[in-house]
């Protein structure tokens, strides 16, 4: 495997190779692995006995052993690892769970993909196909009671409508550390959200670029981080073809006195990306005293033609005039708080079109944030 | 019947600067079905009263009571106070991003009755309530005061007074901010509720406008954080006229 040369800009992956060898063992020092707690995954740059993440088959979902996988998506989605783990999860993972939304294909139920490991640590390597035309909602339910060194290739080609929602709940125990590259063909739409509860660790690196002119991209985030949590989000999209469209919106809900998100939003326009529009947001939102959130948006232009740039990062306190107005109505200030926490997810959550994932999502959130409360309170008494 | 029974009340902020006294004596009673107009000069703490009756954070009671039918207010939480029937109509209400205005007053009516109204008759209370003040239906599903203009801001306070039905409202300069159309609405949605509610009103403003629409039965003068001056709706004219330059002296004090 000869090493590629990526393309110069500052916020491009240096080196794009699936041999482990040319990616070095992260130190911490690294731009890209900066804010991350590298002495804690060390095991993540190693090679070694691994376990395996795996899906139960269904009409979509198909594992292949990967000395048979013909990495298809792969080369559609021009996808080569940009770090140490993703090149270990490409070079050892035994087994490939793809799924496959065949062309012109509308799939009106929900394409849920229960993904599991066993003791330890596992490689997850998922490949993900929107045929031409096709659109389908993809939810990837992750494992949390394990730890996941994971990668998921997706590649929409042209025209295709595709959503994937990835759910990072369950106990706050296990260490998740994801890729995605994700590639949007020719008037393409992904929507890519990820919700992130559980876990001590999740670091999660999305990588889109497009195909085509004509692409949509917009990639979501809800997080909450609490006690000795800490997530981290690192978005790479690459604006290389004109009339393409990059919205990216995270938001999330500190509380605890050592939670930790870090946010990395990097967007380059490239000279030939004319009429583009691009815009990425970062709101956190801290419930008390003690949590740190990181936040960084960069925006780099080669071509002043665009139809719109721009980003905004914002990290504040609970206000607490907020708080005093609810109260002031009768509401508890537990109720209140609540309800504040809602209302700052409803951005994010108002994009799952779906009404019964929408609900699943938020209730899962409600049931972090502890929010029976209000639901019970509004509900009992309804015939 | 019910009376809250402000005695002798002072409170005080602290800043960066330190701690600054703000109320220094406040002795005013409001009765059932009676409205007590507070006026004065900016700056002479007829808001900080409100706030201090409610419950805001940002104030230290250091000497007084505030009682509410025999119950020491000032021992209540803020939630708890409203609970026990008292209501501020805000001069700035906060918005609050992403809480629908029909959640919203939904969940405070559920926290004031202690149980959730049911849903068809809540819808029709809201609407009734809505179409008072005349309030687009659409209304209902925007968030709580977000890109609200003034007008908009000042009726959903008083829909709010309306369908929480306090014993006793205060009204914290509800006529800033307002056109003459809009205060004309906003005054018809309080007097009605006064009327049907016979609630006592603790109206607090600099402008004597508001006066002319809202009849108070007693007018007072605020000024250097206490009650300077007291007497019927008559006193406003005489303020109208005059304006507080004769109070001024005392603001220092």
């Amino acid at each position: 495997m000869s090493t590629v040369q990526a393309p110069p800009s500052d916020l491009a992956p240096r080196i794009l190779s699936n041999d482990p060898g040319d990616h070095g063992t992260p130190h911490g020092r690294e731009e890209e692995w900066r804010f991350t707690p590298v002495a804690k995954l060390s095991d993540f740059f190693e090679s070694g006995q691994r376990g395996l993440v795996t899906a139960v088959e269904s009409e979509f979902v198909t594992m292949t052993p990967a000395e048979r996988n013909s990495s298809t998506v792969e080369k559609a989605a021009h996808w080569v690892a940009s770090d140490l783990p993703s090149a270990l999860v490409r070079t050892h993972a035994s087994s490939v769970v793809s799924v496959a939304i065949p062309a012109e294909r509308k799939v009106d139920e929900i394409v849920v993909v229960d993904l599991a490991g066993s003791e330890g640590l596992n490689y997850g390597r998922i490949e993900i196909c929107a045929g031409a035309f096709s659109k389908a909602t993809i939810v990837l339910r992750l494992d949390m009671t394990t730890d996941v060194s994971g990668i998921v290739v997706t590649d929409v080609a042209d025209q295709a409508d595709l959503t994937v929602l990835a759910l990072y709940d369950g106990p706050r125990t296990s260490r998740h550390v994801w890729q995605w590259g994700t590639t949007v063909g020719r008037d393409a739409s992904f929507l890519g959200l990820a919700i992130a509860l559980g876990g001590s660790i999740i670091r999660l690196r999305q990588n889109v670029r497009y195909a085509g002119p004509g692409g949509s991209a917009e990639l979501l985030g809800a997080f909450l981080a609490s006690d000795e949590q800490f997530q981290e989000f690192r978005i790479f999209v690459d604006h290389s073809e004109p009339h393409c469209v990059s919205n990216v919106v995270f938001k999330g809900a500190l509380s605890g006195a050592h939670a930790h998100t870090v946010w990395i939003g990097d967007v380059v326009v490239r000279r030939e990306a004319v009429g583009i529009e691009t815009y990425e947001l970062n709101r956190n939102l801290l419930l008390n005293d003690g949590p740190r959130a990181d936040s960084v948006p960069n925006l780099e232009l080669e071509t002043g033609d665009v139809v719109s740039a721009g980003h905004a990062s914002a990290t504040g306190r609970f206000d607490d005039e907020q708080l005093f107005y609810l109260q002031s109505r009768g509401i508890s200030e537990e109720l209140a708080r609540q309800l504040v926490v809602r209302g700052f997810f409803v951005e994010v959550l108002d994009k799952v079109k779906d009404a019964d994932l929408r609900r699943d999502v938020i209730r899962r959130i409600e049931e972090r944030i502890g929010m029976d409360a209000i639901e019970q309170q509004l509900t009992g008494v309804d015939a | 019947m019910s009376t809250l029974q402000i005695t002798d009340l002072h409170a005080s902020v602290v800043t960066d600067a330190g701690e600054t006294a703000i109320l220094k004596g406040v002795d005013l009673t409001v009765e059932s079905g009676r409205t007590q107009a507070v006026m004065g000069p900016n700056g002479s703490g007829k808001s900080t009263l409100a706030y201090v009756i409610a419950g805001h954070p940002k104030y230290t009671v250091t000497q007084g009571s505030i009682v509410l039918d025999g119950e020491d207010v000032l021992d209540m939480s803020v939630d708890e106070r409203a609970r026990a029937g008292l209501f501020l109509a805000m001069q700035y209400p906060v918005e609050v991003p992403g809480v629908s205005v029909s959640n919203f007053l939904r969940t405070s009516a559920t926290s004031i009755r202690g149980e959730a109204p049911k849903l068809r008759t809540w819808i029709a209370e809201m609407k009734e309530a809505m179409a008072g003040l005349q309030m687009d239906s659409t209304f209902a599903e925007r968030n709580v005061n977000e890109g609200f203009s003034g007008g908009e801001k000042k009726r959903h306070e008083i829909l709010q007074m309306s369908l929480l039905k306090p014993k006793i409202a205060i009204l914290d300069e509800t006529d800033s901010g307002l056109d003459v159309d809009a205060l004309r609405v906003v005054s018809d949605g309080v007097n009605q509720f006064r009327e049907d509610s016979g609630a006592g009103v603790l109206l607090i403003t600099h402008y004597t406008r508001i006066l002319r629409y809202i009849t108070p039965d007693v007018v007072n003068v605020f000024a250097g954080g206490r009650i300077v001056e007291t007497g019927g709706p008559k006193l406003a004219e005489v303020l109208e006229a005059d304006g507080y330059e004769r109070f001024a002296d005392l603001s220092t004090a």
